[in-house]
């Protein structure tokens, strides 16, 4: 099976067969990293570049060293070195970079849709590493590899996410991807965060954080947003960590073998305690190992890979 | 020099005429209207222009109450003369035009420009609604009665809610003792802010974040009990929502003087469609669901929501070729909205009388203005329609200067084939289908 799609834009539109592909494919690349020199000729001449309109670590590191051990070119812009300062709207700027023909564009943008307009005017594929509050497929990608990995299916299992899911865009990815594979998905947060209509989404709601961990073998714990919120939404963090902090107490309330996942970057102490984020069921570096697997598999099956 | 359109099928409201029968324009004024006029035999009578009008639809000049013609300050979007060009291709002879140009028109002598840049264009009729508070901050009132005396025909802060019930207040009562219709956008900015579409299921998936229906409901309802305290009148402009359709249709029964409108993207549209992510369906208020859409379809028909009007909102791709977070919002409408309006009629919601009233009639009605009437001795201002004419929308075609219409592409039936103001023949639609 190959994929077929130019573009990673999301998950909504992605298959149950497609997603396998894309794990089992990671799964293949994971040994790579593994090995004392980590690099492969497979996408020698391949040029990715990563267009970067927002901050990121992990994300951006991941791609780079993903599209270096398989031997493409990775060219990095980020906000602050690029002529989007200058103002340049983001369709001139995806223009002169097809002019210079790259192969794959990843970007990150802090509008939703941004990638979609690149998708539309350029022939390269255009991966999505995360667009606003709308999607994050590679976070989602890598957490289904790594609950898959610890669980050995996804399927019947019992997901929740806690947190500020009305802006995170890594809790919509992983609602279509989880619930496409079958697991059983609950979003919890504060009642002004839960966005109208998720329920659609085939997601149950809970607003208490105790009950909704009931049962549940994956935990995911998002990033509190304060950054993407207008004005007073919450009353604070004090409040908010009072509620919604997964502290071993509260972990309790979940499966025995429940694990514990964080996209990162992590806020001790507001959404997670410290020992639950050090502690023996947490798999958040994992996430990370699996991120450049999963990105490794991404480019790789644009590319024109086959599995 | 008189036009004598022939076996033309004349639907007139005010008048109760729906009949196939001759119209006779004389000096700029209809003349008559009676069956079998004669025709003028050739060479005789060289004054007398027919026009053969069998199976075609003629009537009374329609007015599109709620434009934004940008000029002064966005002659890039549009300007005065583009956009009754726009009008008049679209079957318009009049337009009111909204106070959100810059500068505002909140002064009389922003008023006497719009009207001196309409006179010199010499298309379409302009009727400038000026601003209900000065520079559209929603602080101080602008002096109605001075703007009334400009030409300002109402007053409107549309594209900026007035925020606060208490400036709405004096507003109502002011404009009320003067006779100017005050034109409300009803949307709550404390529940819209930062919005960028309709808050439902849609918004959530695209993860843009969302305007609730509420802010419209909230704002109307309270600009409903101030005309209802006051005993003054208020015009609800582009009404989206269910619950304001249902607020309306309440107030009325009740007897309160409010009338509203609303725009051919809210009945022929849902959010579904913004999946695209498309910029040039980025509107205040946003295009709803689909049980908004077809509350506002009920409105329609039965005649709670008194006007369809565009709300022409024309941008230039700069505003518009944008992330949608950051893009303007609007799309234009003038050249399509009178077929996506004679959809309406063709999937029987609303007669074509009932069209007729809401784009001629009644705006006239609520404006104040002439027009909305083919009343032997008025000013002759007449759109003849083909209403079986089915087309192609292709908004590199239009007239406006700008291009952001969502329709482009869009198949659709009905068209003014001719747009007649004060007895000349300002528009004559090309032979060649398109």
């Amino acid at each position: 099976m190959e994929l077929t799609r130019k573009d990673i834009l999301g998950l909504s539109d992605f298959s149950v067969d497609e997603i396998n592909l894309v794990l089992d494919t990671a799964e293949s690349f994971r040994e790579i990293s593994t090995r004392t020199i980590k690099k492969v000729p497979t996408l020698r001449g391949i040029t990715v570049i990563n267009l970067f309109y927002e901050a990121s670590t992990r994300t951006h590191t991941s791609f780079e060293i993903a599209a270096k051990r398989l031997s493409a070119d990775a060219i990095n812009i980020s906000t602050s070195t690029s002529s989007v300062t200058k103002g340049e709207t983001l369709a001139d700027t995806a223009k002169t970079l097809e002019a210079m023909s790259p192969d794959i564009i990843v970007i990150r943008h802090a509008c939703a849709g941004a990638p979609h307009i690149l998708a539309r005017l350029l022939g390269q594929s255009i991966i999505n590493a995360g667009d606003g509050s709308h999607e994050h497929p590679t976070q989602a990608l890598l957490d289904m590899l790594t609950i898959r990995q610890k669980k050995g299916t996804i399927e019947g299992l019992k997901v929740v996410l806690v947190g500020d899911i009305m802006n995170s865009r890594v809790a919509r990815s992983n609602m279509y991807g989880l619930t496409r594979m079958g697991a059983r998905v609950t979003v919890c947060g504060p009642a002004m965060l839960i966005p109208r209509g998720v329920e659609g989404m085939g997601v149950t709601v809970e607003t208490n954080m105790q009950k909704a961990l009931q049962d549940a073998d994956v935990v995911m714990m998002l990033r509190m947003q304060f950054e993407r919120q207008q004005g007073a939404v919450f009353p604070s963090v004090r409040e908010y960590a009072r509620l919604f902090c997964l502290t071993v107490p509260m972990l309790k309330e979940a499966k025995e073998d429940a694990i514990v996942m964080h996209p990162g970057p992590i806020n001790r102490g507001i959404e997670i305690a410290p020992e639950v984020a050090d502690g023996f069921r947490s798999v958040i570096l994992d996430q990370v190992t699996n991120g450049v697997a999963v990105r490794m598999a991404l480019l790789y099956l644009l590319a024109g890979g086959r599995q | 020099m008189k036009l004598l359109l022939k076996g033309g099928r004349i639907v007139d409201p005010s008048q109760d005429i729906d009949e196939t029968l001759d119209l006779l324009i004389e000096d700029g004024l209809i003349a008559r209207i009676a069956p079998n006029l004669p025709t003028p035999e050739v060479g005789r009578d060289s004054g007398t222009a027919v026009v053969d009008l069998e199976g075609k639809t003629i009537v009374p000049g329609l007015l599109d109450m709620h434009t934004h013609l940008r000029e002064p300050g966005h002659e890039y979007k549009e300007t005065i003369l583009s956009g009754t060009a726009a009008a008049l291709a679209g079957g318009f002879t009049a337009v009111a035009c909204m106070a959100n140009t810059s500068p505002v028109n909140d002064n009389s002598s922003v008023t006497d420009f719009i009207l001196r840049k309409a006179a010199r264009a010499d298309l379409a009729r302009v009727y400038p609604v000026a601003a209900v508070s000065r520079n559209l901050e929603g602080e101080i009132l602008t002096e109605f009665s001075d703007l009334k005396d400009a030409g300002a025909v109402a007053l409107s802060d549309d594209g900026n809610p007035v925020a606060t019930a208490g400036l709405m207040r004096r507003a109502l009562e002011y404009a009320y003792s003067l006779s100017l219709p005050v034109i409300s956008h009803c949307e709550d900015r404390s529940l819209t802010e930062g919005g960028a579409m309709n808050e439902g299921f849609v918004s959530t998936e695209l993860g843009l974040p969302g305007i609730p229906a509420i802010a419209e409901d909230i704002m109307a309802a309270r600009d409903i009990a101030i005309a209802e305290y006051t005993g003054t009148r208020v015009h609800i402009a582009h009404v989206s929502t269910a619950a304001t359709v249902e607020l309306v249709r309440d107030a009325k029964r009740r007897g309160i003087a409010v009338t509203a409108e609303t725009a051919p993207h809210y009945f022929t549209l849902t959010d579904e469609a913004l999946r695209s992510y498309s910029t040039d369906l980025k509107v205040y208020p946003p295009i709803r669901g689909s049980e908004d859409r077809d509350a506002v379809i009920g409105g329609l028909r039965d005649g709670t929501i008194d006007v369809i009007a565009s709300d022409h909102a024309p941008h230039s791709s700069i505003e518009k070729d944008v992330e949608f977070a950051y893009a303007a919002t609007g799309l234009i409408g003038l050249e399509t909205s009178l077929a996506l309006s004679l959809a309406m009629v063709e999937q029987g919601v609303i007669s074509i009388g009932r069209l007729v009233e809401a784009m001629s009639v009644n705006p006239a009605r609520i404006l104040g203005v002439p027009g909305g009437t083919l009343r032997t001795g008025t000013a002759a201002d007449v759109t003849v329609i083909d209403t079986t004419r089915a087309w192609t929308v292709d908004k590199n075609a239009f007239r406006s200067l700008s291009r952001n219409c969502p329709f482009h592409g869009r198949r659709l039936t009905g068209k003014a084939l001719m747009t007649i103001v004060g007895g000349i023949i300002k528009y004559r639609e090309d032979a060649k289908p398109l």
